[in-house]
C-alpha cells in the first residue's frame, strides 16, 4: 500500500544530489538508523548516477509504504535510454560499460531489501528498490 | 562552491571534503591537487571525510584517483574520519579502496604520514647496501 508518492527529475548531477537528500529526509522520518538511512542513501546514489550517466536523465519515485505494521520506502528510478542488453551481466560486480568501478548496481542489491529492474533495448530501464523499516 | 580548498601544512597537503560532491568539484579537485603536489614537492596528501555522510562508488573512484595519481607523483595519501556508518555501507557496497591508507582523525592521519615519509627511504630499499 503506499501513503504518499511523489516523482523528482534526474537530469544533472545536481539533481543526484537532491535526490539523495530527499531520501535522508525520508528515511528520516521512518527513524532508520544511521547505519539504514546511510545504506539506502547510498543505493539511491548509486541508481540516480545510473539513471543520469548510462539512462541519459530520468526520474525517481518515492513511496513510502506499507505492508502491514511494516512501513517502508520504495524507490524507483526509470528513464528512456538505451537499455541493458544483458541484465545479468550488468549486475555482475565488476562490469562496467563506461570506465566505473561496475559496483553501482550490484552494490546497491546488496544496500536494499527488495531489487528489481527490467529493461528493453531502446526503451529504457527501470530499477525498484525497497528497504523496510 | 566551485573549489575544495587544500591547504598545505609542511610537506602535506591536507583537503577536508564537506561537500556533497558532484562531479566538476571532483574534477578541479583533482586537477588543483596534482598541481599543489607538483608545486611544493609535497610528500604526503591527507582527506580528511569525516563530515561526508556517504561515499559512493563515484567519491569511492575519485578517493582511488587521487592516491594513484599522488603515489605517481611521489606522495602518499592517507584518508581520515570515516563515518563507521559509512565504512559499513562501502564494505557492503564492496568497494575496498585498495590502495589507500586510512586513519580515525587528522591528528593521527598527520602521524601515519610523517611516519611513511620518514620511513619510505628504509622500507623500500630492501636489498640496499646495508645488508
Ligand atoms: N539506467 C541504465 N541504463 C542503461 N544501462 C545501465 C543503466 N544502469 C546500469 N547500466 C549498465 O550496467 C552497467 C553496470 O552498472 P553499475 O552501476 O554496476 O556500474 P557503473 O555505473 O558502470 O560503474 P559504477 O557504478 O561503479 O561507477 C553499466 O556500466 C551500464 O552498462
Ligand atoms: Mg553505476
Amino acid at each position: 500500500m503506499a501513503l504518499k508518492a511523489e516523482t523528482h527529475p534526474i537530469a544533472t548531477s545536481n539533481d543526484v544530489v537532491r535526490v539523495r537528500q530527499i531520501v535522508r529526509a525520508a528515511t528520516i522520518q521512518l527513524k532508520f538508523s544511521l547505519v539504514e538511512q546511510t545504506k539506502f542513501v547510498t543505493a539511491t546514489s548509486e541508481l540516480a548516477r545510473n539513471t543520469l550517466e548510462h539512462g541519459g536523465g530520468g526520474w525517481m519515485t518515492l513511496e513510502m509504504v506499507k505492508n502491514g505494521l511494516r512501513e517502508g520506502i520504495k524507490l524507483t528510478f526509470r528513464d528512456n535510454g538505451p537499455g541493458i542488453a544483458d541484465i545479468e551481466l550488468a549486475l555482475s560486480e565488476g562490469y562496467t560499460s563506461a570506465g566505473g568501478m561496475g559496483l553501482g548496481l550490484s552494490g546497491s542489491k546488496r544496500l536494499v531489501n527488495e531489487f528489481e529492474i527490467t529493461s528493453e533495448l531502446g526503451q529504457g530501464t527501470t530499477v525498484i528498490v525497497t528497504r523496510w523499516k | 562552491m566551485d573549489r575544495i580548498p587544500i591547504l598545505k601544512f609542511g610537506d602535506c597537503l591536507l583537503i577536508t571534503i564537506q561537500v556533497d560532491m558532484h562531479d566538476q568539484l571532483a574534477l578541479t579537485l583533482q586537477e588543483d591537487l596534482t598541481a599543489q603536489i607538483a608545486k611544493h614537492a609535497s610528500r604526503g596528501v591527507l582527506i580528511d571525510i569525516s563530515s561526508l555522510e556517504i561515499v559512493d562508488s563515484f567519491i569511492g573512484r575519485m578517493l582511488a584517483n587521487i592516491a594513484a595519481m599522488s603515489r605517481i607523483l611521489d606522495a602518499q595519501t592517507v584518508l581520515t574520519g570515516m563515518q563507521p556508518a559509512v565504512a559499513i555501507t562501502l564494505v557492503e557496497l564492496g568497494m575496498s579502496l585498495p590502495g589507500i591508507k586510512t586513519a580515525l582523525n587528522v591528528e593521527r592521519g598527520m602521524d601515519l604520514l610523517q611516519e611513511f615519509i620518514y620511513r619510505e627511504p628504509e622500507s623500500e630499499d630492501l636489498h640496499g647496501s646495508e645488508g
